[in-house]
């Protein structure tokens, strides 16, 4: 050959080379015990992992059993039945319906209170009878009138059924120890003694607790729910995905598709892999700085919450929808320019559907994140206390992680059971959502 | 016998990074004809390809310098927006590459973005027309509406072919159109080359020396990023100039 190649020319084996020098038997010898060797391994490395998933789903156990058991009573409800006769004339108008304005003025705790006193006409005295006043909810003689207001027809009635305390409550749920010296106890020895003469007339019952699914936060916690606070949770994530999800999807496909490469770019692919890890509460300060300091939006408003969010959740949802574009084989989107899309239109008709699972999917896990959350929102005021179901984005409102932290510092026994079953519900929410993401995941990949 | 030139290329140098792919090559590819380039692996012949409809745009390490002439037009201008010049400039890629919608979807795509159609009955007469034109009508027919994804390889490369062909550009580049598929549908696609070429002026990049002799009237041999020898096919496979394409086609390298 004239010409030098660089692909062309055997070398000789200089060398000397132990494997091939050796016999056949050797060899085998060898491998066999070398494999020996790799299955131990591999049988520890399997042992290893069946402990740590072992370990992990106890725990799991663990803690789904102690929220339960301390949750699973609030779905029930004491009841107490008292004679109650409604003045009628104190509340009816000239034409025989209900007077708002004279029901508004009629003193119904005194009214149920008074009922309640007249099965117990041996308690006298002024701090006997504060006592036995004490076993009737606070709330009795409102919720009484609503239920009039509500039905009038209930005020011929002579005997309704109405909350007790949340001491006898707790006390009817095993929850308040009678082995306890009375000094120890929420319930004292006398109330005990009312408490039984009133099972003993059949005239104590536990129903399901209706209210807590129905009602906002409550000073007291028979009337307390978590309604305030689902909604408020909703509105929340509704403005979390209205603003982070288109912003987050443009963000990563001007990143992936348009960004020129620089410095700049670099330093905005950084700060959002940065931004991803920064604690929520920081998320909370600057909201609090700027939407409501700079630009005085409302506050404890979900419309702030969810911006708040949606912050929090940008760099998820972005770092997901990147993974998920660079996910797409790039012969897809080669395929679209060749046959003279422009970068958009691969983007859009091509990349983004083949993308869309992985983009759901960070997305769901993004809000279901953002549910949980509960520093951010304390610090732009959701942790109010608010009574009322929020009807819109700027009304004040709760959200379910911040009603929980509100309970489990609350002094009453009853409102540590009720944070352990809006624990439960809002884990049945993020589970639900975690559902929804793997359900989505499978029905689009589906289609290709 | 020439045809008039179509493409031209002057000086053209093609980095990636500080890594020259491409030096200084000069040529002019004749219309409606069938230009095969080939040459070992990583000697630039796929990158220059690629320079004819800016595909070497999306890598963002690579860099063309130089002049590529289309008519009096130089297409190489980063100014000139290559949408139009892929419309005009139609490619098929190593790997078929259909999107994953149906079969209809993949060809009606082209002619629909540059706004070629303007009904449903036109849209299927261009799809019909060109699944006919890459031989692919009859097998594909009765289930147009079938995700592309299910045909054979060969069956998705002639549908790339279909979908380049859609929007009747002037030049269709292949980048080794057969390198994937069986030599059933190596023959198919060879023959559809022969009959596409009437229309299109095409450029084709390939590894096997047969294919160039059998598909194109020109052949341009590269070598680690320099043009070696280009002219007729004939006088390359018979009566190469240069030694390393005398190497190069009788197998002793490559």
């Amino acid at each position: 050959m004239s010409w030098p190649c660089p692909y062309l020319g055997v070398q000789e084996a200089v060398i000397s080379n132990p494997i091939k020098d050796m016999s056949a038997d050797e060899r085998l010898h060898l491998i066999s015990v070398s494999l020996n060797k790799r299955h131990r391994k591999e049988k520890q490395l399997k042992l290893a992992g069946l402990a740590a998933i072992t370990l992990a789903i106890g725990f799991l156990v663990v803690l789904m059993t102690n929220i339960f058991s301390n949750g699973y009573t609030a779905l029930l409800q004491s009841e107490v039945r008292i004679d109650i006769n409604v003045p009628k004339a104190e509340i009816l108008g000239a034409d025989g319906a209900i007077d708002i304005q004279k029901s508004q003025a009629f003193n119904w705790n005194g009214l149920v209170k008074k009922s309640f006193r007249a099965g117990f006409p041996d308690v006298k005295g002024m701090s006997d009878r504060r006592m036995l006043n004490d076993l009737v909810s606070e709330n009795a003689g409102y919720e009484l009138r609503q239920a009039i207001e509500k039905d009038p027809s209930l005020i011929d009635q002579s005997s309704f059924w109405v909350k007790t305390s949340d001491d006898v409550d707790m006390l009817l749920k095993g929850r308040i120890k009678t082995t306890l010296p009375e000094k120890l106890r929420r319930i004292k020895d006398s109330q005990l003694v009312w408490i039984n003469q009133l099972e003993q007339k059949n005239d104590l019952r536990k129903v399901f607790n209706t209210a807590f699914f129905t009602n906002a936060d409550s000073r007291e916690p028979e009337s307390a729910g978590i309604l305030g606070a689902i909604v408020g949770s909703a509105m929340v994530l509704m403005i979390t995905i209205i603003i982070a999800l288109p912003l987050a999807v443009m963000a990563a496909i001007y990143l992936e598709y348009f960004a020129p490469p620089g410095r700049l770019t670099d330093f905005i692919e950084v700060n959002i892999n940065n931004l991803a890890s920064v604690p929520s509460i920081v998320f909370g300060l600057l909201g609090l700085a700027i939407f409501l300091g700079f630009f005085n939006m409302p506050r404890s408003a979900p419309l702030v919450g969810g911006m708040v969010l949606a912050l929090m959740t940008l760099p998820t949802i972005i770092i997901a929808t990147r993974a998920s574009i660079r996910a797409v084989p790039t012969s897809i989107r080669d395929a679209a320019l060749g046959v003279g899309a422009s970068r958009m239109q691969a983007a859009l008709d091509h990349v983004l559907p083949l993308a869309a699972p992985g983009i759901l999917t960070g997305t769901i896990i993004g809000i279901a994140q953002a549910l949980g959350e509960t520093a951010p929102l304390i610090m732009i005021g959701m942790v109010a206390f608010i009574v009322d179901v929020p009807t819109s984005v700027t009304d004040p409102a709760t959200a379910l992680p911040v009603q929980i932290f509100i309970w489990s510092d609350s002094a009453e026994r009853a409102f540590y059971e009720r944070s352990s079953l809006a624990i439960m519900v809002l884990l049945i929410f993020l589970i639900s959502m975690n559902l929804l993401a793997v359900f989505l995941r499978k029905r689009f990949e589906k289609r290709w | 016998m020439t045809n008039p030139t179509k493409l031209s290329t002057h000086d053209l140098n093609v980095f990636y990074d500080e890594k020259q792919a491409i030096n200084n090559i000069s040529m002019a590819i004749e219309s409606n004809k069938v230009t095969s380039f080939i040459g070992p692996s990583g000697c630039g012949k796929s990158t220059f390809l690629r320079c004819f409809n800016r595909m070497n745009d999306v890598i963002p390490a690579c860099r063309v310098e130089g002049q590529i002439m289309m008519g009096d037009q130089n297409i190489n201008d980063q100014k000139l927006d290559p949408v139009l010049l892929r419309a005009r400039v139609g490619m098929v890629f190593q790997k078929p590459n259909p999107f994953p919608k149906s079969i209809f979807e993949n060809v009606a795509y082209g002619p629909r973005i540059h706004g070629l159609v303007s009904s449903k009955s036109e849209t299927a007469d261009v799809v019909e027309d060109s699944l006919k034109r890459s031989g692919l009508w009859n097998e594909v027919y009765d289930r147009l509406h079938d995700p592309a994804t299910g045909l054979s390889g060969g069956q998705q490369q002639r549908l790339c072919i279909a979908r380049a062909i859609a929007v009747s550009p002037e030049v269709l580049l292949m980048d080794e159109p057969c390198s994937a598929l069986d030599p059933i549908a190596t023959t198919i696609i060879e023959n559809l080359i022969n009959e596409l070429q009437e229309r299109y002026t095409i450029i084709i990049v390939t590894h096997s020396m047969q294919q160039a002799a059998r598909v194109s009237q020109n052949t341009a041999y590269f070598h680690l990023g320099h043009l070696i020898e280009y002219g007729a096919t004939k006088d390359i496979f018979t009566n190469p100039a240069d030694p390393q394409t005398e190497a190069y086609i009788s197998g002793k390298i490559g």
